[in-house]
């Protein structure tokens, strides 16, 4: 029998359901796994001291003959993004260092209320902004197939745990990519929902209107499954949707048979699919692969373009930081965090808010406050933030042509493989561009998923395949997800995840 | 502080015409915030009325308030404006530890109700119309409060303590365009006008609309220009003038004060102003440029409101008389004259005479209660007259002196033990045994009495002088603990004195 950190989710559920393992077991196998490997890894900015205890009440429940739910006692991390009441909740910045919320996310109740068990906080760039998780201010998360790269970010703790077996299952969110490019460098699965399925309530914002909270895991159907629990409608989000939404885990279950490539129509982006460059040469030629192997299993394949998306990361970086800079202007130590007195002079609370804020934002947070700021000033709004609205109505434009023509969109999920730790973090510009696949998706709020790919033949690591469908069809994503999963797995004959380092015995 | 130089206010109008312009901000009366689900409700302890929402809490996110949307819009109808068929809120940013957020959420260039107007009727029977720029929905900041200095201001202090139960409960906002041709009307017409916002906002029931308590507050701006131009001059905005009376006041000191500043040839600074109500002056408060930047940008965590036509009607159908309509039919179907009526007016007193006569009471008794003895006890007691009695029980009293059951001094005791909340008009009577003795047997007794101890009285009385009656009157009604009718007293005692 494989280790239980080895099962995936539904596996595990399974022996949860049939008694041949307990949640504690679970739990602890899990708990142990960081202890060993996370000094390393760095997933975790917090490992919660309940986790046994709630799966220890699981546990009594199910022995008590209580119907409970498909993942009741499976563990699950969470991205620092998330307000947790009994765990700190950062965003990953030193202006919240140790706030305790007093209430759940949603996303967080219905965890609880679906009996998983919270196994920790997971790091993150500060306020979700960064690519590679660099910008923790607690110290960066570490790739598991190559300690010395990055895990991608802003999720880089999630996808870490996930990767690194420290948890079968992690919430992750993605304003730009935050959940699927970091799956992609992991060689773990990712899912952006449709803007407004799953609800923001308890998601310290980043930007309001391209945030997303979705799931992270080792298989499609995993992602489905967590999918299933947190996403419905939520009054406390005005942005939330009231769609019945399919099951995923259904939608995934029925992808796996593989016929769901038959007379699929699949659409490859023209200026997603590295055209034009900028794309690394082990990323493409996987990617190419994949599009031969769907057109060898009876999928349809069409080229489609999307004109607009060289507009794209310039209006991403001008949206965001605008509603970053809104969002982040509660930070002012007057209610919850940090607070710093200046170092002379009065106190006054003016000089309190900018002492405290001088202090606990990082260098990248302070850059995109400044870039928000100028961008929404008076005399400057319509150029900046009232153009990038402009360009988003025509990637939405482009994104409904180009579903016009295929059912599902495809592209490589990141540029490249993991990057080394250091190697951009003083290029902004250049980590701004590693979100290039991913942001379309973000501001069309469509739903994407990333998959593995393989791994490239020059490093050896993890590439992700990136899968679009239209808003409101999260579904068709998990079943034609989970057919691709199955037709890539079965011409490798495993899972990526098996080849990864085995960072137990690394660890002394 | 230095003295303002003021010009003569007649003088001032001579040479200047006045331009005004007035924001009011009515509190609703919700019973949820704007935002959240927190209790819209005051005198509970500082910041109890609060959650993640509204306490700006990393996370927490705005739910609009169907209840505050629909005040708004019956709001917008009232004063005769569009209903926007989709609006969007907007963060309106700035840094003040009063604002939970550092933004307040409002709207910006797409408010909820615009174009509309307001006829004002002054008391020289002088008619103005205002016209209304719009009429938008936002959110209440928490409140300061500065401990330690001198002032209870800012300046000083030792620190400030900020309770947000206050923070996001819903304002609606009233702009107008400018007012120009009010000129030595002008103080009356900005209290006429935030008087007649009162008075909608209150016939709606959408606000408590209790000026005192903050619920109507008023921003004046005024500007000068001399006779002839047509150039606006600079404006000053007088912040939180919060009484009809101190509107009018602060509208004319300003006039006088800006014009005493142009006629020595010195300039008017663009700037908000204190309003100091217990020297109903004005004082310089923070420069205030039209270019302030507040990088409003649409909320993103807000859809769109979008009223349907169909509600928007709906709410149309719901609207009360107009109250300037309703004063005019008030008037005339109480055949009150012009005076009586603005006495009544004047005192905030129309629903409840209204509602007095509805429950029965003549127009000129009800009149006669409220803005007599109910305005004297609640003045004394620094209360409003409505908050003493309910109008049925007025009505109940007015009834009982009608039937002769009670004097009007009887009444008066009666009017006591109510407001003291020992019951109905008639229980009182009951409890405190204040009836007419109408009884001619006890009232023959007591005469026979008062005669009996005054001979020389009788004498007179029987000597054909029968205002001498008078001094056994007195007598018999102290007997009778006043609970006598002295007319009836009289005929008996001029009975038994054999007249």
């Amino acid at each position: 029998m494989p280790e239980l950190i080895h099962l995936s989710a539904a596996e595990l559920a399974a022996k949860l359901a049939s008694g041949e393992v307990t949640s504690v077991e679970a739990t602890q196998a899990h708990l142990d796994r960081i202890a060993a490997v996370d000094g390393d890894v760095h997933a975790f900015l917090h490992v919660s001291d309940t986790a046994l205890d709630t799966a220890a009440a699981i546990d009594a429940r199910r022995a008590a003959g209580e119907e409970l739910g498909p993942l009741a006692g499976v563990p699950v991390a969470i991205k620092d993004v998330l307000a947790t009441k009994d765990m700190p909740s950062t965003s990953g910045s030193k202006i919240l260092e140790g706030w305790l919320p007093p209430y759940d996310a949603t996303v967080v109740a219905r965890l609880r209320a679906a009996d998983l068990v919270p196994l920790g906080k997971t790091n993150m760039d500060e306020f979700a902004m960064g690519s590679s998780t660099e910008h923790s201010a607690f110290g960066p998360s570490h790739n598991p197939w190559d300690l010395t790269r990055t895990p991608g970010g802003s999720g880089g703790g999630s996808a870490a745990a996930v990767s690194a077996f420290e948890a079968p299952l992690a919430l992750g969110s993605d304003t730009g990519g935050s959940i699927r490019q970091p799956a992609a460098v992991t060689g773990s699965v990712g899912v952006k929902p449709t803007y407004g399925g799953v609800s923001r309530y308890g998601a310290i914002a980043l930007a309001s209107s391209l945030d997303q909270v979705g799931p992270v895991s080792r298989t499609v159907l995993d992602a489905g499954l967590l999918h299933d629990v947190i996403s419905g409608h939520d009054p406390l989000d005005s942005t939330s949707l009231t769609d019945e939404w399919p099951s995923m885990a259904d939608a995934a279950r029925r992808g796996g048979t593989g016929e769901a490539l038959t007379g699929l129509r699949v659409g490859v982006v023209r200026e997603l699919s590295g055209e034009n460059g900028g794309f690394q040469a082990g990323v493409k030629q996987r990617f190419d692969e994949t599009v031969a192997a769907l057109t060898a299993a009876g999928a349809e394949v069409v080229e489609v373009e999307a004109p607009s998306f060289e507009y794209a990361v310039a209006a991403y970086y001008l949206i965001l930081p605008a509603e970053a800079s809104s969002n982040l202007a509660r930070m002012d130590s007057v209610r919850f965090g940090l607070r710093v007195r200046p170092d002379s002079g009065p106190a006054t609370v003016e000089r309190v808010m900018s002492a405290t804020r001088d202090a606990g934002f990082g260098a990248e947070v302070k850059r995109r406050i400044i870039l928000g700021t100028y961008a929404l000033s008076a005399g400057y709004y319509d150029a900046y933030y009232g153009s990038a609205q402009k360009v988003r109505t025509l990637i939405q434009q482009d994104f409904a042509q180009a579903f016009d023509k295929a059912d599902v969109l495809i592209s490589p999920a990141a540029p490249t493989t993991a990057f080394e730790l250091g190697s951009l973090v003083d290029d902004p510009l250049a980590m701004y561009l590693n979100d290039v696949t991913t942001i379309p998706a973000n501001l069309a709020g469509i739903p994407g998923m990333s998959i593995p790919m393989g791994l490239a033949p020059e490093d050896g690591l993890p590439t992700g395949l990136q899968l679009l469908a239209p808003a409101h069809a999260d579904a068709r994503l998990y079943e034609v997800g989970a057919a691709i999963e199955t037709m890539l797995t079965d011409a490798w004959g495993h899972d990526l995840l098996s080849q990864a380092p085995l960072l137990k015995e690394a660890v002394k | 502080m230095a003295k303002d130089k003021l010009l003569d206010f007649d003088k001032a109008i001579e040479l200047y015409e006045p331009v005004l312009g007035f924001e009011v901000h009515v509190e609703l009366n919700t019973k949820t915030k704007m935002f959240c689900g927190c209790a819209n409700a005051f005198g509970q302890g500082a910041n109890t009325n609060t959650c993640p929402t509204c306490l700006g809490l990393p996370g927490g996110l705005p739910q609009v308030n169907e209840k505050a949307i629909e005040s708004s819009i019956r709001l917008g109808l009232a004063l005769g404006c569009e209903i926007a068929e989709n609006c969007r809120f907007a963060r309106k940013q700035y840094f003040y530890p009063d604002l939970a957020k550092n933004f307040q959420t409002s709207q910006y260039d797409e408010p909820i109700a615009f174009d509309g107007e307001l006829t004002l009727e002054l008391a020289s029977g002088r008619e103005i119309t205002v016209q209304i720029e719009r009429a938008h929905m936002e959110e209440d900041a928490g409140k300061l409060t500065h401990v330690g200095g001198a002032t209870g201001r800012i300046q000083g202090a030792e620190y400030s303590l900020v309770d947000f139960n206050r923070g996001g409960v819903p304002l609606v906002e009233i702009v107008t365009k400018i007012i120009e041709g009010a000129e030595a009307d002008a103080p009356e017409v900005g209290r006429a006008y935030v008087g007649a916002i009162r008075d909608i906002v209150r016939a709606l029931g959408v606000s408590n609309a209790r000026m005192e308590e903050g619920n109507i507050r008023c921003d004046a701006n005024v500007s000068l220009r001399p006779r002839g131009s047509t150039v606006l001059g600079t404006r000053t905005e007088t912040k939180n003038v919060n009484s009809l009376r101190s509107v009018e006041r602060a509208v004319r000191y300003e006039i006088q004060r800006q014009a005493a500043i142009l006629e020595a040839g010195g300039t008017i600074t663009q700037e908000t102003r204190h309003w100091h109500e217990d020297t109903g002056t004005t004082s310089a408060g923070r420069p205030k440029s039209d270019a302030d930047d507040y990088r409003y940008f649409p909320e993103p965590d807000l859809v769109p409101v979008a009223p349907s036509r169909e509600w928007v009607e709906e709410l149309r159908a719901t609207l009360p008389e107009p109250p300037m309509a309703r004063r005019k039919r008030l008037r005339e179907a109480w055949g009150f004259t012009a005076l009586e009526f603005q006495d009544v007016v004047n005192g905030e007193l129309l629903d409840a005479v209204e509602a007095t006569v509805a429950a029965g009471a003549s127009p000129a008794d009800a009149r006669k209660w409220w803005t007599g003895e109910l305005t004297r006890i609640a003045n004394a007691r620094g209360v409003a007259a409505d908050t003493l009695v309910t109008p049925q029980q007025v009505a109940e009293l007015s009834g009982l002196i009608a039937s002769g059951e009670l004097t009007d001094r009887l009444a008066r005791q009666v009017l006591e033990g109510v407001i003291a909340g020992e019951g109905s008009p008639a229980e009182v009577v009951e409890k405190r045994g204040l009836k007419v003795v109408s009884d001619d047997g006890a009232l023959i007794a007591a005469i026979d009495e008062a005669l009996a101890a005054q001979p020389d009285v009788l004498a007179k009385i029987q000597d054909g002088k029968v205002q001498a009656a008078g001094a056994v009157i007195g007598a018999v009604m102290k007997a009778m603990k006043g609970q006598a009718d002295a007319a009836r007293v009289r005929e008996l005692i001029l009975e038994r004195a054999g007249q």
